[in-house]
């Protein structure tokens, strides 16, 4: 393997069917269904997607709802709230967990 | 130009309002002004046709597509609707202009004449609507006159209107005029938030529109009074499909409510045509090749039936007839039993059922995603 994080695995996504196309299928239905119109809509869907693939730092998903976010009208002041989002909800997960450390530090301190 | 020389069709005080940077945001000029050699519609298709799309979809060739789906040669059904398009002069430049309209195109306004010969041509055929477009339809001085004779013959009448034209002094009366004749205003408002409508249509062009829709607000228009109907027409501000209408339109709804107590009737979905300024911005942005793409990867046979070329006849300010708006731009001219350059002063209904549109690469604007044309996108009938 001569590099990893490849451009076109994003739109060769569906070859993940090739070793179980029966799990993929259900994946991608299920997904499908995820993105649909509903209490949320499709823009809100795609600003919340955008913000989860901050936190999880997948290039391909930053590209794909990037787009996506455009596409379906969310604009770069709301884009960029979104990674706002992602990165206080990140911080805030690595800095919650100071309170155990003082707790910790609390009990074995004089 | 000097006033004493000009012998047009649009009065020269009007001209002259429109001079001032105030008449309207201006974010770019006009391909023309330039003298830009994208002006001449030879060489938009020939950018189009440049781009390389063998292998891709159809190997980019909209006829191929058509065949593919079983709906070649494309077959235009009766006229339902006449679009007229009074001009090219507009108080705006957008940067996405197909029709590449602007203040300095006031030489390509519809005459006096030529408006009575498409009312002539109306009475031929049996079009139930007539949709007026430009440019700025509302600057042409025939525009009431036109209205007006549209409404006696009891014809449903659209103003394709930009919303700022409306805050101009001697059109501070239009939402009352049109309110008084049925008239359905379908405006251009890319996004209910400022940044990208301005990115779009100039700085200050959102602040102007939501001050022009609270005046069709307050004439009763946006309300679900279906002699007041206020159409939102929307398009992606950059090198993306236009996104899930019905969805959108929610959105739209309650942003435009929320921030601005703006309310409308329905809001139409489309994408951006590659043809006038629009396709200046692909080249010079280095997005023409995978918009083009895009456009035909995105194929949808679903769009074929519904597309307006099959129930809309387009003329232009010069009496020249088209199969859509965007074949005008291009000078693509109907096909009208083999000939071509049809004035609508002599147009023989009998002509245009079952003409085969014609047709050509930017076709796939119109056919990609969910649907484009002036129609917007398709409706998901199942909810």
């Amino acid at each position: 393997m001569d590099s990893y994080y490849k451009a076109e695995h994003l739109t060769n996504f569906a070859e993940i069917g090739e070793g179980n196309d029966q799990l993929a299928r259900k994946f991608f239905d299920y997904y499908g269904a995820v993105f649909a119109d509903g209490a949320l809509t499709a823009r809100e869907k795609a600003l919340i997607a955008l913000a989860v693939a901050h936190a999880v730092q997948c290039p391909y998903c930053i590209d794909a709802y990037s787009t996506d976010c455009l596409k379906q009208g969310a604009d770069l002041e709301e884009m960029t709230e979104a990674v706002h989002v992602a990165t206080a909800i990140r911080g805030g997960a690595s800095l919650v967990h100071g309170l155990q450390m003082l707790e910790h530090v609390t009990r074995a301190s004089m | 130009m000097s006033d004493a020389a000009y012998r047009g069709v649009v009065d020269a005080a009007v001209l002259h309002e429109l001079a001032r940077p105030e008449a309207g945001p201006r974010p770019t000029t006009s391909l023309a002004a330039r003298r830009s050699p994208l002006a001449e519609p030879k060489r938009q298709i020939a950018a189009l046709e440049a781009v390389d799309l063998s292998g891709k979809a159809f190997d980019g060739d909209f006829d191929a597509a058509l065949s593919a789906c079983g709906a070649a040669p494309l077959a235009a059904a009766a006229v339902e609707i006449l679009q007229i398009n009074l001009g090219k002069l507009c108080n705006m430049t957008c940067r996405h202009c197909h029709v590449d309209a602007g203040p300095d195109r006031w030489r390509e306004v519809m005459d006096r004449a030529t408006v009575d010969a498409c009312l002539a041509a109306l009475d031929r055929t049996a079009a139930h609507t007539v949709d007026l477009t430009g440019g700025a339809p509302e600057l042409n001085p025939n525009f009431r006159y036109l209205v007006d004779q549209c409404v006696a013959r009891g014809k449903h009448v659209i103003d394709r209107c930009n919303l700022t034209v409306l805050l101009l002094t001697r059109h501070r009366d239009l939402p009352e005029f049109l309110a008084e004749r049925g008239v359905e205003v379908v405006c251009s408002l890319p996004h209910f938030r400022r940044r990208n409508t301005d990115a779009q249509r100039g700085g200050g062009a959102f602040e102007k529109s939501i001050q022009a829709l609270r005046r069709l607000n307050r004439v009763g228009y946006g309300a679900g009074d279906p002699d007041r109907v206020l159409t939102v027409m929307v398009n992606p501000a950059g090198a993306v499909l236009t996104g899930d209408q019905c969805s959108m339109e929610r959105d739209w709804r309650r942003g435009l409510e929320r921030d601005h107590g703006v309310t409308f009737d329905r809001l139409i979905a489309l994408n951006n045509m590659p043809i006038a300024r629009f396709l200046e911005w692909l080249q010079d942005s280095g997005n023409l090749d995978g918009y083009m793409e895009l456009l035909t990867a995105s194929f949808n046979p679903a769009t074929v039936a519904g597309l307006m070329c099959r129930n809309t006849l387009s003329v232009s300010w010069d009496g020249r007839v088209y199969d859509c708006d965007f074949n005008q731009m291009l000078e693509l001219e109907s096909r009208l039993d083999g000939v071509t350059g049809v004035h609508v002063s002599e147009l023989d209904p009998a002509t245009l059922e079952g003409r085969a549109v014609v047709t050509g690469r930017h076709c796939f604007g119109c056919t990609a995603g969910a649907g484009s044309s002036c129609g917007g996108a398709l409706h998901d009938t199942s909810d």
